[in-house]
């Protein structure tokens, strides 16, 4: 039982950060009917400009000029790092897929992949291949609960992860803005002749996607220190699995079926020896999407639909 | 004429024009006479090669027209241009355009006998070309074999991503399955394996692709969509993850020692059976339907094309051939290990494609040629050759969506044919 709750734990943090990254796939899948792959990649610049927010500003509070708690520094890391990593994937909207509005979907797929490249080796350039090490921002506490040994930064990142959802969910549902992407997601073709301007939501809808990745980084940051420049590959590929055994373009979907493969890996990593983990966990998914082509909360398309 | 080059006169203009009469008095010269040209241009080089590049202040002959040289030795630039001139340029433009006249009486004559002996003619040339061309540097061999596998691979994808119109990312576990079917038969198997295996082994890791294959279609092409796109994800992230976990073919550490049997002769012969057959099938009625199918799947289903059976042929098909490509892989380069067919990989093949262009042969063996070659030669930029690359990509893609040459029918016969004289029309 206490080696199952842990299991939840694990899974609850992973999930948030798969379900944070998918929720970015899922809205410009939804507004745009494309697969973002630059997102994973995303994450990554958005968790390295975290590394350099927060750097700046322990460093400014260490001078003495104006003190800031730790805490403050962590909510400030992430709103400036949310705010300038928006900024990052609006231009990749710019430059790689404005011009590619009428083009093939694949070929925006290649370019995704692209961007994606050339922001990791614009990293190995800037950066070098040292490893930097995410400042400690929050003090590791670890609470005994029945057992189960649950530190303060899983809670942190659960509880900031689910936030930043509810977040999302008041503006897309309440907000004038929120409206226009889900009329735009709705019909993709006669909206922008009512009016609402199509690039703008599309710059909208990329700039909140990759805010919420560069909060994962952070908070990817925080639980592993260590960052690399292809952090974001593999972990990006994974929450993009989990965008569509969400549903594609669908949002609660997208934040469910991010908490359900943190918890389809962690479990068979728990269960079967850990090498087997991906193979076990994408042969779930595999199966998952035999029986349910759509996603767990996607309607059903009975047109052809072109990535 | 004199009106406009009036207004002609920018410099730019003026260079394509010049460009272009100098390009217009090699009108004439048919495939045959190119071969022929480039044949005596890399016996040149066979002969007196190294020694002229060692009068030029080189070491040996520059391995890849020296573009090697950009960043590493870069005084010796004028040298290497000097060299390509005169190695390459002025031999196959002399000889080229000498025997212009014979090579087309010689062509003409040839493809009234039998188009086949045209083929096989040219075909022998071209491998003539590549075999003195490679004997010099052994650098030059490995780069020749990896591109002509590309070639094999990128073909192969683009019957799945071009002709059948969909989105498969599975490419990468196809070719570790053939790379590992194969080797497991020339290494595992057999104590004493002669090199009659060899064929065995590749068609072995065809066929093991191909039933990986079936385990991608089966789900996929139940529904329509893109779904294909996520589960051949899925199962290229399976098959690496599969063989992390098969010790016997040596897990994440990999699997060496392959027998040394992937030569050039090998390597090409198999490739050129690759080009004919996959441009047979994607010419034949079952490739027509593959298109009707990309291109209204409703209308190709009332039109009597069984639809499901033919997606699954050409994915089956395009697998095995990918497998091939991956059991030669694994025997030129004597090493695989999982980690080589991850996404890394999915990005070059899908690159390779998109950039050569879809629905089209000729399309991919440029994509391919081109891309290898490219990497290759830049590899002097080092890390920024992974910003030049892809940002060629991108461009590629906004101003050529479908990709360099997208949509155009391979004709064999057209493109042996003897020239006709510019003069002879006017």
């Amino acid at each position: 039982m206490t080696y199952f709750l842990q299991n939840v734990v694990n899974a609850l943090q992973w999930g948030s950060f798969y379900a944070l990254i998918a929720l970015g796939y899922s809205m410009v899948y939804g507004v745009l009917l494309l697969f973002n792959f630059a997102h994973g990649d995303v994450f990554m610049v958005g968790s390295y400009i975290g590394f350099f927010v927060a750097t700046g500003l322990v460093g400014l509070s260490a001078t003495g000029i104006i003190t800031l708690p730790y805490w403050l520094i962590l909510v400030l890391t992430i709103l400036i790092s949310m705010i300038l990593t928006s900024f990052v994937g609006m231009l990749i909207e710019r430059v790689g897929y404005r011009p590619l509005r009428d083009a093939p979907r694949a070929s925006a797929a290649i370019t995704g992949l692209m961007i994606g490249i050339i922001l990791e080796t614009l990293n190995l350039i800037a950066l070098g291949a040292e490893r930097y090490k995410f400042p400690e921002l929050l003090q590791s506490q670890t609470y005994d609960f029945m057992g189960v040994s649950i530190t303060n930064k899983k809670i942190m990142i659960v509880f900031v992860s689910l936030l930043l959802m509810y977040l999302l969910n008041l503006f897309v549902m309440k907000t004038k803005w929120g409206m226009a992407m889900r009329a735009m997601a709705y019909d993709f073709a006669v909206v922008p002749l009512m009016g609402i301007p199509l690039n703008t939501i599309a710059a909208l809808t990329f700039g909140l996607g990759s805010a919420l990745a560069a909060a994962a980084g952070i908070l990817f940051g925080t639980a592993y220190p260590v960052m690399d420049p292809y952090m974001g590959v593999t972990i990006g590929w994974k929450a993009f699995v989990a965008a569509i055994l969400g549903g594609r373009g669908s949002i609660v979907g997208a934040a469910v079926a991010g908490f359900i493969l943190g918890f389809i890996e962690i479990f068979s990593a728990s269960i079967f020896p850990s090498t087997y983990r991906d193979l076990i966990a994408y042969s779930i998914i595999l199966l998952i999407l035999v029986f349910r082509p759509h996603g767990l909360f996607g309607q059903e398309h009975t047109s052809k639909l072109r990535l | 004429m004199t009106a406009q080059t009036i207004q002609e006169s920018k410099k730019g203009r003026r260079f394509r024009l010049w460009w272009q009469s100098v390009w217009s008095r090699f009108d004439d010269v048919p495939l045959l006479g190119w071969l022929v040209g480039a044949l005596v241009a890399v016996g040149l080089e066979y002969a007196v090669g190294r020694p002229f590049a060692q009068l030029l202040g080189m070491r040996k002959s520059p391995a890849l027209f020296g573009f090697l040289f950009i960043l590493k030795e870069p005084w010796l630039i004028p040298s290497a241009i000097v060299y390509v001139a005169v190695m390459y340029i002025l031999p196959i433009a002399a000889v080229a355009k000498v025997t212009a006249a014979v090579a087309n009486k010689t062509a003409a004559a040839m493809l009234r006998i039998s188009t086949l002996l045209s083929v096989a003619i040219h075909l022998v040339l071209l491998y003539a070309v590549l075999h003195i061309w490679t004997d010099v540097l052994p650098y030059r061999l490995i780069v020749v074999k990896l591109t002509l596998i590309a070639i094999v691979i990128t073909l192969s994808l683009n019957v799945v991503n071009g002709y059948m119109g969909e989105f498969s990312c599975s490419h990468p576990g196809f070719i570790s399955l053939g790379a590992y079917g194969a080797s497991v038969v020339t290494i595992l198997l057999f104590d004493d394996p002669g090199p009659w295996l060899f064929p065995l082994a590749l068609i072995v890791g065809g066929i093991v692709a191909a039933i990986g294959a079936l385990l991608v279609a089966i789900p996929s092409f139940r529904t329509r969509g893109d779904y294909l796109a996520i589960i051949s994800l899925a199962f290229t992230f399976i098959i690496k993850s599969f063989m992390e976990n098969m010790e016997f073919v040596g897990g994440p550490r990999g699997l060496g020692g392959q027998p040394n049997w992937a030569s050039l002769p090998v390597v090409f012969v198999v490739t050129i059976i690759a080009i004919w057959v996959i441009n047979n099938f994607v010419r034949s009625i079952l490739g027509k339907a593959l298109n009707a199918v990309r291109d209204n799947e409703a209308a190709a289903d009332a039109m009597t094309v069984n639809t499901r059976r033919t997606k699954m042929t050409a994915f089956l098909f395009s697998a095995f051939w990918a497998g091939v490509a991956g059991g030669l892989l694994a025997h030129v380069l004597a090493f695989i290990n999982p980690a080589s067919f991850g996404l890394q990989k999915l990005a070059e093949v899908l690159a390779m494609v998109y950039f050569g262009g879809l629905n089209s042969v000729v399309g991919s063996i440029v994509g391919a040629v081109s891309l290898n070659l490219l990497g290759e030669m830049l590899r002097p930029l080092e890390i920024w050759k992974w910003i030049v690359i892809p940002l060629m990509l991108i461009l590629m893609m906004i101003y050529r969506p479908t990709g360099l040459v997208a949509f155009k029918e391979f004709d064999i016969v057209a493109l042996l044919q003897p020239k006709k004289t510019t003069k002879g029309d006017e």
